[in-house]
């Protein structure tokens, strides 16, 4: 059948079973926004930046496990989108961009909004396309979810010409097919591989596993709790691993790394055997790579070769998807008792619940972390947390427990300020029946906060709980740790965000005492429409504990005493570090 | 910084040289040479590329240019028994009494002479870098006017000389590799 090139964008776009398509509009995407009146089936949500667009499709493919679809124009359209698209290249999350791009003939002269838009995302997209004619999108777009969605999944952005659009030519899905000889999502490794892995697995007496985002990504958390379970190991997370075997689970030990928690990463410094499950040994969970895990053998397996020996050097490297791999491996997995080494763990957590700040008396003092804390519990634990970057998103992987898959949505590889507003709306497009809370510190929330109209105009019911401590919190924390409190350009204005909601036709509310968070965060839950909340926190609390950048992971810094008033007077007060002496 | 040679099959479609180039800038690999043209299939393009790296680096190379989708095969032919070329375009200033003089220069060194001048000529040389850079050496007491060198280009000697495809299925670094990587980095 023949249709414009305009009109198969939205016939493909329907056989991919894209329900949502987070867009902006312009010249060179005009005659594709043309056609789109002609498939109802596909909802368009007006972003109010493209970032917002990319975030969106982000935290829409976060949350659904299906690829996320952004659309923009050329130039500026498409530019705007480079955030949000590295956002999606870090975390490997697939999301399909489709911009507009100048006439054919006049790509290469400098034309109005004209940017070499497949130059620009070269280096952030798992592959990209330049589209020139309508005989070609079919095929393009195929691949692109193909290529988005499968292996390490990622971003791709498809940038199609204006007159690829306008033209007319048979549009035959069967034929379009993908066709890419090159593209190889489903390497495996060797079986001496795995009886290499098995030998170290049964005869380990301190092993460890190392659970990323993989887990989520290929649904592995059965196969990864049935390992752990049979063979007695203990599990770390990564940032984005959490959520991906329950927070509540006797093995999880919770997040390591450089805000996670000193025995976790002590633990690590002593295992035996590490078993790293799709993550990648970043640099902020590995500390200084020289004295990482010295004295384990290392087992990797990850989907994508080019991570294994690219960061830490390891002993065995299994290529491959992670449930497939864990499934071939269990039958050789032996029954084991390590309860001498969890016993070990346990007792490294030593003093570490006494000084939890959670187990401060009230002070009359509003902490991010009891405010986080307090969400946890009278939310029970079952919202979908969108979190931004920064020092609310360490507490909230600290003091939030996720116990599914998928509820906590955060930018870990580029740590992208103003992530959280535009992929929460993204997430509760995907999940509407779920209750989507954004947890975002003042300044990120400002980076993307006309997303708010978005929430308005779409009528959504969205969360959003800003950490408000009038810092560029994580910034000032550095300034304070390593740059003798000199606070440049950390202290920051805001606007009266109850104001602001009310100003987009949403309820605002503001928090200043903890005795306020329960009634607060049940009045937000109440309400049917989108709740703008402003917790007044404490302004110069720091998280903890933390392995400074490139230091040893056993060498952090932990909470204060709780000895200390100056804890409930001042907030973290540098007088009281234990610098190493977790150890 | 030891030497790799790898042989790249690409899809010949615009911007893959790009999109080649673009990794090895992006992830610090170190390109000494780079060279691409056809193959017997159509459609296909044939790079060899020569980078600064050890082994593990090499390995990582060879990963990460798999994971582009117009990457076809890699092969790292360093160990290969491989035959392993580079052509070189010298002109020499010449002048009438010692013209015979570099054209015998230049026979001993099995190069050609494709253009002579009353005050130049131009050697067409095949072969190594090493044997290239001797030639070199000898015409620049004569005044080498310019020059300009293609690249090496690589192919495995035999009948057998494609390697299974695709090799990376096991991304382990040999024991050896290991070791002499960390030799060098210390």
């Amino acid at each position: 059948m023949k249709r414009t090139g305009a009109q198969i964008v939205w016939e493909c776009l329907g056989r991919e079973g894209v329900k949502y398509v987070f867009g902006y509009p312009g010249g060179a995407i005009l005659p594709t926004y043309d056609a789109m009146t002609q498939y109802p089936g596909i909802h368009h949500v007006l972003v109010r930046h493209e970032q917002g667009a990319t975030h969106m499709a982000d935290g829409y493919a976060r949350a659904s496990g299906n690829v996320g679809v952004a659309m923009a124009t050329s130039g500026p359209g498409a530019t705007n989108m480079v955030t949000g698209i590295a956002t999606a290249m870090m975390d490997s999350v697939p999301i399909v961009c489709i911009t507009g791009q100048v006439g054919s003939k006049a790509i290469g002269s400098d034309a109005f909004q004209e940017t070499d838009v497949t130059g620009v995302t070269l280096p952030i997209t798992k592959h990209n396309y330049l589209v020139t004619r309508a005989e070609d999108i079919a095929r393009t777009l195929r691949e692109a979810f193909y290529i988005a969605a499968s292996g390490r999944p990622g971003p791709v952005l498809v940038d199609i010409t204006k007159d690829a659009q306008q033209s007319t030519c048979d549009f035959d899905w069967d034929a379009a097919a993908p066709k890419l000889p090159g593209y190889r999502p489903d390497l495996r490794a060797l079986p001496e591989e795995f009886q290499k892995a098995l030998d170290l697995i049964n005869t380990a007496q301190r092993p460890l596993i190392l659970a990323g985002h993989g887990i989520t990504m290929s649904g592995a958390r059965k196969q990864v709790l049935e390992f752990a379970e049979r063979a007695q190991i203990p599990i770390a997370m990564t940032l984005l691993g959490l959520g991906g075997i329950p927070a509540n689970h006797p093995l999880n030990l919770g997040m390591m790394g450089m805000h996670g928690e000193a025995w976790v990463n002590n633990a690590i410094q002593q295992a035996d055997l590490l078993l790293a499950f799709g993550m990648r040994f970043d640099d902020r969970v590995t500390g200084n790579l020289k004295t990482y895990a010295l004295n384990a053998k290392k087992i990797h397996i990850e989907i994508d070769p080019s991570e294994i020996n690219k960061n830490v050097k390891v002993d065995v490297g299994i290529v491959g998807d992670l449930r497939e791999t864990l499934d071939e491996l269990m039958p050789g997995v032996k029954s084991a008792d390590h309860s001498a080494w969890l016993d070990h763990i346990d007792e490294m957590k030593g003093d570490t619940a006494v000084r939890d700040i959670q187990s401060l008396p009230d002070s009359g003092h509003l902490y991010a972390a009891h405010v986080i804390n307090d969400l946890w519990h009278y939310t029970e634990g079952k919202a979908i947390v969108v979190t931004d970057v920064g020092q609310h998103q360490m507490w909230e992987a600290q003091y939030y427990k996720h116990d599914e898959e998928r509820s906590l949505i955060t930018s870990g590889g580029l740590g992208t300020m103003g992530f959280a507003l535009p992929a929460a709306i993204g997430a509760k497009f995907a999940c509407p029946e779920k209750e989507v809370w954004v947890v975002a510190g003042d300044g990120g929330f400002q980076m993307t906060m006309a997303e708010l109209a978005t929430i308005a105009q779409e009528n959504l019911k969205i969360n959003v709980a800003i950490i408000n401590n009038g810092y560029l919190g994580m910034v000032r924390q550095w300034q304070e740790f390593f740059y003798e409190k000199r606070y440049a350009a950390t202290p920051m204005l805001s606007p009266d965000f109850v104001k602001l909601a009310e100003a987009f036709d949403l309820k605002g509310v503001r928090v200043t005492q903890r005795s306020e968070v329960k009634a607060a965060v049940e009045e937000a839950r109440a309400h049917s429409g989108t709740v703008v909340m402003d917790f007044r926190v404490e302004q110069e609390d720091s998280v903890f504990p933390m392995v400074p950048a490139g230091a040893d992971l056993d060498a952090m810094i932990r909470r204060p005493k709780p000895k200390v008033d100056v804890m409930a007077e001042t907030g973290a007060d540098s007088g009281e570090w234990d610098l190493g002496g977790s150890k | 910084m030891p030497k790799h040679t790898f042989v790249a099959y690409v899809e010949d479609k615009p911007g893959v040289l790009n999109r080649v180039a673009s990794l090895f800038r992006r992830r610090n690999f170190n390109i000494e040479s780079l060279t691409v043209g056809h193959t017997e299939q159509n459609g296909v393009s044939r790079m060899t590329i020569v980078v600064d790296a050890d082994d593990l680096t090499a390995r990582r190379i060879e990963a990460n240019l798999y994971k582009l989708v117009n990457v076809l095969r890699v092969d790292d032919v360093t160990d290969n028994a491989a035959v392993v070329r580079d052509l070189a375009l010298i002109k020499v200033a010449v002048t009438p009494a010692n013209r015979s003089e570099v054209i015998q220069l230049a026979d001993v060194f099995r190069a050609r002479v494709v253009d002579v001048d009353n005050e130049s000529l131009i050697i067409e040389i095949t072969g190594t870098e090493d044997k290239i850079e001797k030639l070199v050496d000898v015409m620049r007491s004569f005044g080498i006017i310019e020059m300009v060198q293609t690249g090496i280009v690589a192919m495995s000697r035999g009948a057998a000389a494609v390697s299974p495809n695709p090799p990376l299925v096991a991304a382990a670094v040999p024991e050896e590799a290991t070791s002499q990587a960390l030799a060098m980095s210390v």
